[in-house]
Order: structure tokens, then C-alpha cells, then sequence
């Protein structure tokens, strides 16, 4: 039996939740495996079973910590369809769209300046007490203002639409319970220059990291993959509240279009494994070698047409040019994917802003009840499917969720084997820097593991081996 | 009753009473609030919470129940009170099961308003007992999650006194005694949601749930929104 050694790092840290990294060496040192173990919420779907359907989207927020919105949303679109309404009041539906772009500007601008702006901005193989927000801010007092402002503002979106910031009700079974009043419009819209030029400016550090380290951005971490997203129906424009199913695959060559979520079963597989929890989502056409496939801000720049706001069209287009019109499937871009989004979140704001509808007052639409509901949305990290059956005393008494993270699960892993191949293979001294890298790779993906433990400006980092037998051969480890 | 008014004094403030006032009636129309959870406008009186003990001339007495006397002297708003009530409102959330984010009373309920009024912080000195009681969603209109449940038995007055029904009685005894419908469950018994035992007024908590209207009211507008628990009788003070 040839001797294997196991590393591991946990928990991985500024990422949320819990996540556990163990890669396989073999006796010469090489990775033999390398895996994402993730502690997830499968006992959700449980809790959730016996709840009254308008309870859903308030309950499932609770999920997570830094997006709870998205699934307020999702859930809430999934009730839609439960009290038979397809087609929200025009305030609902704007109501909701104005909430979700708040929520993913905020949640995109936490994710790069507080847990991905230490690494591009340091190096990912500088020192550890170096590598958080407090150090950005320290260096860079102005970019570190701004970040705080940015999220300040989607924060404050979320609030005048679901009336706090974090764990509100804005949103419920066929509507909204809010429309947005004069001042507090008027007080969002003396801001909206002010983020758009900021946001701008954030798209540019991002886009001058990935243009500036190429070769090192493209070979970090990279590998080619299906994506997969909502996209507008119709024209394929990026739209993160609504829309129809596309996957694209490797060079770009539709795989599904324009498919009607409701069908989402039909063309993706959930796969299980016994090492993990979570499941590993494939296309069910390609099978479990070639179907498996990536959400997130990349993806969706990758499955969209284009973007539907003038600002973050053409930072799209930069970016396509990249690879020329073909899919772009390096990891670490998905930073700038991330900020065109930002871009764009503003540009949609501002858009709303100005519309009307939102002091309407026709907030609710009601309908024929049916038994079963899906509700998909784009979350900020990525596709996120929320399925429920609901019996006639209008108690849940199924819930399947699909969350970014489940999506991106293979991907992830194939992210840590092949960063972990390229910088551990073959040396017998572990470094602190070598094992961020690994981090990196994961942290590129926003993964949301399971509850939100809030590692900010943390290193605590554990590294173990064990032999074949499981036995502890030797551990490293820090703890800041 | 009719009879002369007079005069007696809560926490050094005097209040005039009419004669067959209780001590919380006179208070209220006085403009001072002594905290309450199972009394309520339009029921008769139980005295069963002891939410509203005070100290009378030295006694402790329930509020709701006990009648004004002249120069009673009345020890309500002060530390030791509103000690003991806060142990009390606690104890309701540790036999409880109460979830208030994900509850749709939030910001209507009774008890969480008490708990803010009291500067229930800490809710960690009695252990849970964690019941876990099925939802009844078996009537078409009205939803019961007895886990929210505080056995405060307004639903049982307002059924029997105001509805003329008998939809929900106390089942058990001593610490075990709960509050259960009449029957094999809601829809076995003749609740109609046009009941005022089915009125948000009535019940104090998210036990009592009229279906499909949850959160419809949004953060800001609901009542506890606008200030503590009792703040209406406070004003009239001013
Ligand atoms: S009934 Fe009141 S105290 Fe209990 S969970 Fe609901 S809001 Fe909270
Ligand atoms: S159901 Fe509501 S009104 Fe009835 S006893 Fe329980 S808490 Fe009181
Ligand atoms: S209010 Fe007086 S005992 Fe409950």
C-alpha cells in the first residue's frame, strides 16, 4: 500500500461558515486529492416542513448571514407561484428588483474590499497580520471609506424596501408590503453620482489587478467549465431578479436556452457523494464527468448577451475582448466580473429610482392557490433555486434548495486540486503562504458555507497530515 | 356602583378612582401604565399572568383584579417591581418556544413588547423547555402555534363571553395546564374567523394566527413600531 499523507486547512478562513480543506499526498509529495469539505444546511429543508407558506421568506433568511436576501427573494417568488400569481404589480416587482440590486451591490463590495482587497492588494503570499481590511484601510484610508460607504448605501436599500437591513419582510407571497416614499428616494438619489463614480473606480482596481498579473490571474486556479444563469428573456441581457435558464458550454455553444426554470429538474442532476453533504449538481445531457457547470458573477458574464445599463455593457464588452467573445474561465477574474456587477447594480438603481412605480400603491396581486412553487433568482454568488410544495392547510411539506455553493461545488474542488497541484506538488515544507493559495482559489468563488462565522481580518489556520491509516504523521498550525 | 370618588396614590403620583375600580382601571385612566398580559379591554378579569403585581400598602396584589381603595398607597414603577415582572415575561419565553425574527406577531406581540419595555436582555437564566407542539393549520381562516402560546386565556374569555362558543379551554393542571381547542383540532370545532377570539386584539402573542395575512404589515407600521407597550396610556398624561 503506497503511503499517503493528508493535509488539511481549517477552518478556511474569510470565507463564510465552515469549510475544511484535506488534500492527499502521495508518497513522493504529489497531490493525489484534494477536497472542499462544507458543513451545509441540509437540515433546513426539515425545519422548514409543517411552516405556513407566507412564513417561508422571512424563515429562510436565516439561512445566511451576508445574503439573506436573496433567499428572501427566491423563497417569496417560489410563494408567488404557490398563491397563483405569475405577474407581480409593477411597485412589487420593482420594489423587490430595487431590494435585490442593494443587496447584491453591498454583498459584491463587502466580498472585494473586505475579503478579497487584502489579497489583491498584498500578494497572496504576504504575511497573514498583513492580509486583512484593517491593513486596506490603513494603506489605502480613502478606498477603505469608500467601502464602508458603498455597503452603507446597498444596506440602506435593503432597509427602505424590507424595512431592516438585515432579516426584513419586504417581500411577501404575491407582492411587497412597502412602497418607497419621496424622501427617502430623493435621499438615495442625491447619493447615486457619487456610488456610480466609486463603483467605477473599484471596477478599474479590479480590472487593472487582472490585466496587470495576466499570466499569473490565468494560470491561477483556471480550468475550462460549463456556466450556467438566469438570463433576461427575450434578448439574454444579464438580469439578476428574473428571467429564463442558459448554460453555455466551454467555447461558449449554448448547452439550454431560454428554458423555463419551472423545469429545472429536467435538465440538472443533484449528485451525491459520502464524503460530503453537499451535492454535486450536473447538467443531466452531459452526464457527471463533462455536466457539471459554474454560477457567479463569471458565469453570468459568460451566459449574458449582454447588460442592459450602458456603463456595465461596456466593461462587459472589456472584458469579453479578453477571450475573445468565448467564455472566460479564469477564477480569479470573477473579481472583475463581480465589480461590472456593482456597476451595473448602481446603474439599475439610479434607473429605479427615477420610475414612478415605486410610489405606487397597488402592492399585492392575488390568485388561484396551486401546490407547488419555484422561485429562482441570481444571487450574488450565483444561481440560487428554491423549490416548495405546499398542502391545502398551507403547510410546506417539501423544500429543495440548489445554493450557489452547490453549484459551484465541483467546480471548487477542481479549483483546490489544481491550485493545489501547481504550488504544494512535490515540496516537503508547507508554508503558510503556499496554503493561501488554496484559500484564494476557494475565497475567488464567494462560496457561502452554512451559517455566516465572520472571520474578518482572522488567520486561524490549521494544517494536519495524516498517513493512509488516518494517523497523525505531523500538524502545523497558527492561530492569529 | 355609584359613590363618591377618592383619592390613593401610585408610586407617590395621586390618583382619583370612582368606587369598584380596580387599581389598574384608575391607573389606566389616570395615564399610568402597569404592565399586563392577560388583561385586556372587553374581557372580564382573571388575574392570572401576575404581570401587574404591585406592592398596595405593603401587599402584594394583581392589578387587574384588586380594587382601588382611599389612600391606598401603590408601589408600581420601581426596580423591585419590574424585576420580578421581568422574570416572569422570561419565564413565558423559557417555557415557550419563541423564535421572534421568523414570527409574524413581531412587532404586534404583546409579550415581546413587555420584554423590551422590561429590559429583558439576557435570556439565558432559566433553561428552555423547548416544547415542540404541532402547528394546527387544520382550519381553512385561523392557524394555532401553541408553542407561542402563554396560557393567558384571553382566547377562552372572548370565546365563551363575547362568542357565546366554547372553542378553547384549559387542559391540565398545575405547571402542565395549557390552553386547547374543544375538539380533534380548529377545524373540528365551530371557530369562525369573524370570532373575536380570533382578533389580533386578543390574542397577546403569535399563538392565534389569521392565515395569509402574515407580514403584511410592514416594519415601521406595526405597533410596537410606534413606541413601548403602554405608551397610548402614558400619553394622556402629558
Ligand atoms: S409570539 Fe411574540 S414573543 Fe413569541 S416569537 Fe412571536 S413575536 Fe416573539
Ligand atoms: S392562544 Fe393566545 S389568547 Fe389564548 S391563551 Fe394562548 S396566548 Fe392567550
Ligand atoms: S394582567 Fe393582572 S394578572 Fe395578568
Amino acid at each position: 500500500m503506497s503511503e499517503t499523507r493528508l493535509i488539511e486547512i481549517s477552518p478556511v478562513t474569510r470565507v463564510e461558515g465552515h469549510g475544511k480543506v484535506t488534500i492527499h499526498l502521495d508518497e513522493n509529495n504529489n497531490v493525489d486529492e484534494a477536497r472542499l469539505h462544507i458543513v451545509e444546511f441540509r437540515g433546513f429543508e426539515r425545519f422548514i416542513r409543517g411552516r405556513l407558506l407566507w412564513e417561508v421568506p422571512v424563515i429562510v433568511q436565516r439561512l445566511c448571514g451576508i445574503c439573506p436576501v436573496s433567499h428572501h427573494l427566491a423563497a417569496a417568488k417560489a410563494m408567488d407561484q404557490i398563491v397563483g400569481v405569475d405577474v407581480l404589480p409593477p411597485t412589487a416587482e420593482k420594489m423587490r428588483r430595487l431590494m435585490h440590486y442593494g443587496q447584491v451591490m453591498q454583498s459584491h463590495v463587502l466580498h472585494f474590499f473586505h475579503l478579497s482587497a487584502p489579497d489583491l492588494l498584498f500578494g497572496f503570499g504576504a504575511p497573514a497580520e498583513k492580509r486583512n481590511i484593517f491593513e486596506v484601510i490603513r494603506e489605502n484610508p480613502e478606498l477603505g471609506l469608500r467601502a464602508v460607504l458603498m455597503r452603507k448605501f446597498g444596506q440602506e436599500i435593503i432597509e427602505a424596501t424590507a424595512g431592516k437591513k438585515i432579516h426584513g419582510t419586504g417581500a411577501i407571497p404575491g407582492g411587497i408590503n412597502r412602497n418607497l416614499d419621496i424622501a427617502t428616494r430623493d435621499r438615495f438619489l442625491a447619493q447615486v453620482d457619487q456610488m456610480t463614480g466609486w463603483a467605477l473606480d473599484a471596477l478599474g482596481i479590479a480590472r487593472d489587478y487582472v490585466l496587470g498579473h495576466l499570466e499569473m490571474v490565468e494560470g491561477f486556479g483556471t480550468f475550462p467549465s460549463n456556466h450556467m444563469s438566469l438570463v433576461r428573456e427575450g434578448d439574454g441581457a444579464l438580469d439578476l431578479y428574473h428571467g429564463r435558464m442558459r448554460a453555455v458550454d466551454r467555447g461558449g455553444a449554448p448547452i439550454f436556452d431560454m428554458l423555463d426554470y419551472n423545469d429545472y429538474h429536467k435538465v440538472l442532476v443533484e449528485d451525491v457523494r459520502s464524503w460530503s453533504y453537499m451535492k454535486f449538481p450536473f447538467i443531466r445531457d452531459l452526464g457527471p464527468e463533462y455536466g457539471w457547470y459554474r454560477v457567479g458573477p463569471l458565469a453570468r458574464m459568460n451566459t449574458a448577451s449582454h447588460i442592459d445599463t450602458p456603463l456595465a455593457n461596456a466593461a462587459h464588452r472589456e472584458l469579453q475582448a479578453l477571450t475573445g467573445g468565448r467564455p472566460n474561465h479564469t477564477t480569479l477574474a470573477n473579481h472583475w466580473a463581480r465589480m461590472i456587477e456593482v456597476v451595473h447594480c448602481v446603474e439599475k438603481i439610479r434607473e429605479l429610482l427615477h420610475d414612478p412605480d415605486l410610489q405606487g400603491t397597488d402592492l399585492r396581486a392575488e390568485g388561484e392557490r396551486r401546490y407547488e412553487g419555484i422561485g429562482v433568482i441570481e444571487a450574488p454568488r450565483g444561481n440560487l433555486i428554491h423549490h416548495y410544495k405546499v398542502d391545502e392547510r398551507d403547510q410546506v411539506t417539501y423544500c429543495n434548495l440548489i445554493v450557489s455553493t452547490t453549484h459551484n461545488n465541483e467546480g471548487m474542488n477542481r479549483a483546490v486540486k489544481n491550485v493545489a497541484v501547481q504550488h504544494l506538488s512535490g515540496q516537503a515544507l508547507i508554508t503558510e503562504g503556499m496554503l493561501n493559495h488554496v484559500e484564494v482559489a476557494i475565497r475567488a468563488y464567494d462560496p457561502c458555507l452554512s451559517c455566516a462565522t465572520h472571520a474578518l481580518g482572522q488567520m486561524p489556520l490549521q494544517i494536519e497530515i495524516y498517513d493512509a491509516e488516518h494517523r497523525l504523521v505531523d500538524r502545523a498550525g497558527q492561530c492569529m | 356602583m355609584t359613590g363618591e370618588s377618592f383619592v390613593f396614590h401610585i408610586d407617590g403620583v395621586a390618583v382619583t378612582a370612582k368606587p369598584g375600580q380596580t387599581i389598574m382601571e384608575a391607573a389606566d385612566a389616570a395615564g399610568i401604565y402597569i404592565p399586563r398580559l392577560c388583561d385586556v379591554e372587553g374581557l372580564r378579569h382573571q388575574g392570572g399572568c401576575r404581570v401587574c403585581t404591585v406592592k398596595a400598602d405593603g401587599r402584594s396584589v394583581s392589578a387587574c383584579t384588586q380594587p382601588a381603595a382611599p389612600d391606598l398607597k401603590v408601589e408600581n414603577d420601581t426596580p423591585a417591581r419590574n424585576r420580578v415582572r421581568r422574570d416572569l415575561v422570561e419565564m413565558l419565553f423559557h417555557e415557550g418556544n419563541h423564535l421572534c425574527p421568523i414570527c409574524e406577531k413581531s412587532g404586534n406581540c404583546e409579550l415581546q413588547a413587555m420584554a423590551y419595555r422590561l429590559e429583558m436582555t439576557v435570556a439565558t437564566r432559566f433553561p428552555y423547555l423547548e416544547p415542540c407542539r404541532e402547528l394546527d393549520a387544520s382550519h381553512p381562516d385561523i392557524a394555532l402555534d401553541t408553542n407561542r402560546c402563554i396560557s393567558c386565556g384571553r382566547c377562552i374569555r372572548a370565546s365563551q363571553d363575547v362568542d357565546g362558543k366554547g372553542v378553547f379551554g384549559y387542559v391540565g393542571r398545575g405547571i402542565h395546564r395549557r390552553v386547547a381547542v374543544n375538539g380533534a383540532d380548529l377545524a373540528h370545532t365551530d371557530a369562525a374567523v369573524t370570532d373575536h377570539a380570533m382578533s389580533a386584539a386578543v390574542c397577546p402573542v403569535g399563538c392565534i394566527i389569521r392565515k395569509d395575512e402574515g407580514f403584511r404589515v410592514p416594519i415601521g407600521s406595526r405597533h410596537f413600531d410606534h413606541g413601548l407597550i403602554g405608551h397610548e396610556i402614558e400619553e394622556k398624561r402629558e
